[in-house]
């Protein structure tokens, strides 16, 4: 009995048991099924967003950058190219901890101080994710001695990198400017052009000169590089190429090696010259001294040469050519005269009896000419070649200031000239609108003395005369004066030449024009005010010299140079073009408190002359004289 | 027969054909991908080849073992382990934040992986024990043998392993019979006592909880696995990417893709034809287990192959889950899959058990 019982009560265990187990395994195909559920979710449903999350994981597109384009003179000669070296970059968002990481860098390479402080700056000017180098031009040990450390160095990289270099030095460095890392500024000016993704990847861009008003041209097209990573940010292959396309070259109207000239005949003094191929509007030479050397601008300067360059008192950072404004004293009065001429309020033959001043009809005031007792009887061409003031003074009041304002300005002066480098300032011809808007006063016939002999309220730059002697030199035909002659697109070989044509044509007189380059051509004759620097030239030689006042002289008093301070004493102007009859050249220089023009400025011009037409070096690299003062005044 | 005919009866007259079919084809599956995984290193495929070899050896010894003797040796095993666990809880050495090894001298053990086997094996002796006169009573103790060991392994802190511990004591619970309304009970106060267990859950714990909500809330940290693993596979679409082709895998994306996130790398390369070929092959292995479950004559093997059979398909689950990202990351591997010797052979003992059941003779009861 008993065992039926238990026999019984097993069966209906056993049928439990089995009732419990069929559960279960209904358990694990229900789960099973969820688990198919949730991969038929992630494989088919979702596939598309897993894979491009895949895609985005193993794939980043990295830029390649274009090589800059070079610069070259019109010679041909280099004045800006590119060289390979090899920096120690660091991705800040892939290292953990990154003072640990330069620390331990610095067993491997060295690392100063000064590296350590740029790479703070970078870091704060950039984003997370780029790559920012913390030592430069790495040497070939160092390149090796990192290789074999590389594992230790996650987000440490070493990348070949063009970087640009300026063989010149200070030569020309006012033209070609130079480049420098991209700042917010810079960013956001690309940004707001729309060229920002043209810039992905390039560190670089032109900040000054050349390098800056051709960026477009000179940075080139990046290219694109679809390379798959792996988790820890290293490139494993590259999957897809867009090449970068290069830079245009640039082929600049400079002529290196006249500009070299030019700006050795400075020597260690300040100031200014730009040579104008008046037939084409080509800058020859364009030079401010003193200057400064760019290539300390490319690896991002340091404090120490900041501070000497931008506390300097001579401030070489300055392009005086372009942004410096004289007042441009003699230099005024060939375009003074042709004035006269050419609006019939003087005759060549019209003499004036000088004395030495000139007063207004009912004034006791006197305009001093600055020969005392004057130059005696004094027609239009003795007014140039001896730069009388007296004549000019009595021009300018026959003519009044509007005539004068409305027929200087066709020359450029007081207007940008629209040269191909940025930053220019248009100096000043003032005429009676300007003085009512800028001073709120009507304007005085007592202003109008001063503004004759180029003083008063004028200011123009050396540039601005340059360009107004360009004009009066090819007998009124204006080319926008540029620096840069040809672009050469990098891809074709095309060359493109930036100006062509005249930007406008003045229509003056040949008779008159004739009669003023007579009389300039007498300036460096004996007896001319230049005469000195034009003795023995093989050609013909038209200049007209000027003084700039930097100090105002009370009614009575004498300037007397040696009792002067150095910095205040006059700047020494000249102009000319060469040779006269069919001007291959057009120039103007600025020598900073030299004095007088034709002693200080002249002989510049003589020795750019004569390298330029006769090929003709210099003797000595300071072959010019110091001042002299016998038949130098102006 | 001939003398080798009859040598090979003899060495497999107590393996199931069956059950050894599907472990062999799995474990075959884990080495391709543990290939792939490792980016073809050969001498991590070939230490886990040998792995296998001596996990199956146990598991043919095992096979020749009759179940009388596998019995007696349930309670020994259990206060064994139990004494190793107190061991551990207060000699045990810790290693990345967790206090789970003893060193006994010649080794270090983890007897919590010890436990895996003799917790069911006890729980399954009790109730066989009990066999005739079964009340709630002895339900009681059997929950109280598992509480015991599980409460010293969930401080050690070893999440995965208190989980297929419970899991299985649960299914010798379950499948004695334990009554739904206990069950339901046991759910409530399950429940209940979440807050209290949360309360004990390590930081680290609790993060990986929180993360399956929401893994992009902490996607580098804890979050990032999940991520990762579901980008893999959900890139792998439908065929795959190819065996060794798996970007996430080969690019490093993946984290631990030779032991728990390994069927993240499987995934991608196989696709879900792939996942539904793996599937049903567990299902073939778990299948066989319950029929030697319901062929069982014996309270005692009933209970543990079908704890045995069940826990093989916790793994399998809890494993597979967390890669998919359903469940919370805790430290359960693929079973004959993930790289790794300790399991496999806690695996295959337990198959050996099976065996063993299957094809010594049946013990009828008079």
């Amino acid at each position: 009995m008993r065992g039926t019982v238990e026999l019984r009560n097993h069966g209906r265990e056993l049928r439990h048991f089995q009732l419990r187990l069929a559960i279960s395994a209904g358990f694990v195909l229900l789960l099973f099924g969820l688990l198919f559920a949730r991969f038929f979710y992630l494989q088919v449903s979702q596939r598309e967003h897993y894979h491009t999350l895949a895609e985005a994981n193993r794939i980043s597109i990295s830029p390649i950058v274009p090589n800059r384009g070079l610069i070259f003179d019109r010679n041909g000669e280099v004045l800006a190219h590119n060289y390979s070296a090899y920096t120690l970059e660091i991705i800040p968002s892939k290292v953990a901890n990154l003072e640990a990481t330069i620390n331990e860098l610095a067993n491997v390479v060295e690392i100063a101080t000064r590296d350590r402080k740029r790479f703070k700056k970078l870091m704060g000017e950039s984003k997370q994710f780029e790559s920012l180098p913390i030592r430069t031009r790495l040497s070939d040990v160092e390149v090796a001695r990192f290789a074999a450390n590389r594992y230790r160095f996650p987000g440490v990289e070493i990348k070949a990198r063009l970087f640009r270099q300026y063989p010149k030095g200070e030569g020309a460095s006012h033209v070609v400017g130079y480049i420098s890392r991209i700042n917010s500024q810079d960013l956001q000016q690309l940004e707001a052009s729309g060229d920002s993704t043209n810039y992905r990847g390039s560190d670089y861009i032109g900040k000054i000169g050349v390098e800056q008003s051709y960026e477009k041209e000179l940075h080139g097209i990046t290219g694109f590089e679809e390379v798959e990573t792996d988790a820890a940010g290293r490139a494993v292959r590259v999957l897809s190429r867009t090449p970068p396309i290069s830079g245009n070259n640039l082929k600049l109207s400079l002529d290196a090696k006249l500009q070299e000239v030019a700006e050795q005949a400075f020597g260690e003094r300040r100031g200014a010259l730009v040579a104008i191929d008046p037939t084409s509007g080509d800058v020859l030479a364009f030079v401010s001294k003193p200057g400064f050397d760019p290539n300390l601008f490319v690896d991002g300067i340091d404090s120490e040469n900041w501070d000497l360059l931008n506390n300097s008192i001579d401030r070489p950072l300055n392009n005086r050519a372009l942004r410096g404004v004289y007042p441009p004293g003699s230099t005024f009065k060939p375009f003074m005269a042709l004035a006269g001429l050419e609006l019939k309020k003087r005759t060549p033959q019209y003499t004036i009896s000088d004395a030495g001043f000139f007063s207004l009809p009912g004034s006791s005031h006197r305009y001093r000419d600055w020969k005392v007792g004057g130059h005696g009887s004094v027609d239009m061409h003795k007014s140039l070649v001896i730069s009388c003031d007296t004549y000019y003074y009595g021009l300018a009041n026959d003519l009044g200031i509007d005539k004068i304002f409305s027929f200087i300005s066709q020359f450029g002066l007081g207007k940008l000239t629209g040269i191909d480098i940025e930053g220019e300032v248009s100096g000043l011809l003032p005429s009676q609108e300007w003085k009512m808007r800028r001073h709120k006063q009507k304007w005085y016939a007592g202003d109008t003395i001063s503004v004759g002999i180029g003083q008063g309220y004028n200011l123009t730059t050396p540039l601005q005369l340059a360009f107004a002697t360009a004009i009066l030199a090819s007998n009124g035909t204006a080319f926008r004066p540029h620096l840069v002659k040809q672009v050469t697109n990098s891809k074709t070989g095309a060359v493109r030449d930036v100006v062509t044509q005249p930007q406008y044509t003045l229509n003056f007189n040949p008779e008159n024009m004739l009669r003023v380059h007579n009389a300039l051509m007498d300036v460096t004759r004996p007896g001319g005010t230049a005469a000195r620097a034009g003795a023995g030239a093989a050609y013909t030689f038209a200049g007209k010299t000027g003084t700039s006042q930097v100090i105002g002289m009370k009614q009575g008093e004498k300037y007397v140079e040696s009792k002067v301070n150095e910095r205040h004493r006059d700047h020494a102007l000249f102009i000319a073009y060469a040779p006269a009859e069919k001007p291959k050249i057009a120039l103007a220089v600025l020598v900073e408190n030299g004095g007088h023009g034709g002693s200080a400025a002249a002989p510049i011009a003589r020795l750019v002359f004569d390298y330029h037409l006769l090929g003709k070096l210099p003797a000595g690299a300071a072959a010019v004289t110091a001042d002299d003062e016998e038949g130098a005044h102006d | 027969m001939t003398d080798s005919t009859r040598l090979w009866h003899y060495l497999t007259r107590y393996v199931d054909n069956f059950l050894l079919g599907g472990v062999l084809l799995l474990m075959l599956i884990g080495l391709l991908v543990l290939y792939s995984a490792t980016d073809a290193n050969l001498s991590r495929v070939s230490n886990q080849a040998i792995n296998m070899l001596v996990a199956l050896t146990i598991m043919w010894l095992v096979a020749n073992i009759p179940l009388q003797h596998i019995m007696r040796l349930a309670v020994p095993l259990y206060l064994i382990g139990l004494t190793l666990l107190i061991g551990v809880a207060l000699f045990g050495e810790i290693h990345n934040g967790a206090r789970r090894w003893l060193n006994i001298g010649v080794t270090r053990i983890q007897p919590s992986e010890l436990m895996k086997l003799a917790v069911p094996l006890m729980m399954a002796w009790y109730f066989d024990k009990h066999e005739v006169t079964l009340r709630l009573r002895d339900y009681a103790v059997a929950t109280l043998l598992l509480l015991l060991p599980l409460f010293l392994i969930l401080r050690q802190p070893d999440l995965g392993t208190t989980l297929l511990i419970a899991s299985s004591g649960f299914y010798v619970l379950f499948l004695a019979g334990l009554s739904w309304r206990i069950i339901a009970g046991l759910v409530i106060a399950a429940l209940g006592s979440l807050p209290v267990l949360w309360s004990m859950l390590h930081d680290y714990q609790r993060r990986r909880v929180m993360t399956l909500f929401d893994p992009t809330q902490d996607p580098l940290g804890a979050g990032y696995h999940t991520i990762q693993s579901t980008i893999a596979i959900g890139s792998g679409g439908v065929i795959g990417k190819g065996w060794q082709h798996g970007t996430q895998t080969h690019l490093d994306f993946l984290p631990e893709k030779s032991t728990d996130f390994i069927f993240a790398v499987f995934s991608e390369e196989f696709g879900l034809m792939g996942n539904i070929l793996l599937l049903l092959l567990y299902l073939v292995v778990i299948g066989r287990g319950m029929v030697i479950t319901a062929n069982a004559s014996t309270q005692f093997t009933r209970l543990i192959a079908g704890s045995i059979t069940l826990t093989f398909f916790t793994y399998i689950f809890v494993n597979i889950g967390m890669v998919v990202g359903i469940l919370p990351v805790v430290g359960v591997p693929l079973p004959l899959i993930s790289y790794g010797g300790t399991s496999m052979v806690t695996m295959l003992l337990g198959f050996g058990i099976l065996m063993s059941i299957q094809t010594h003779p049946k013990l009828v009861k008079t």
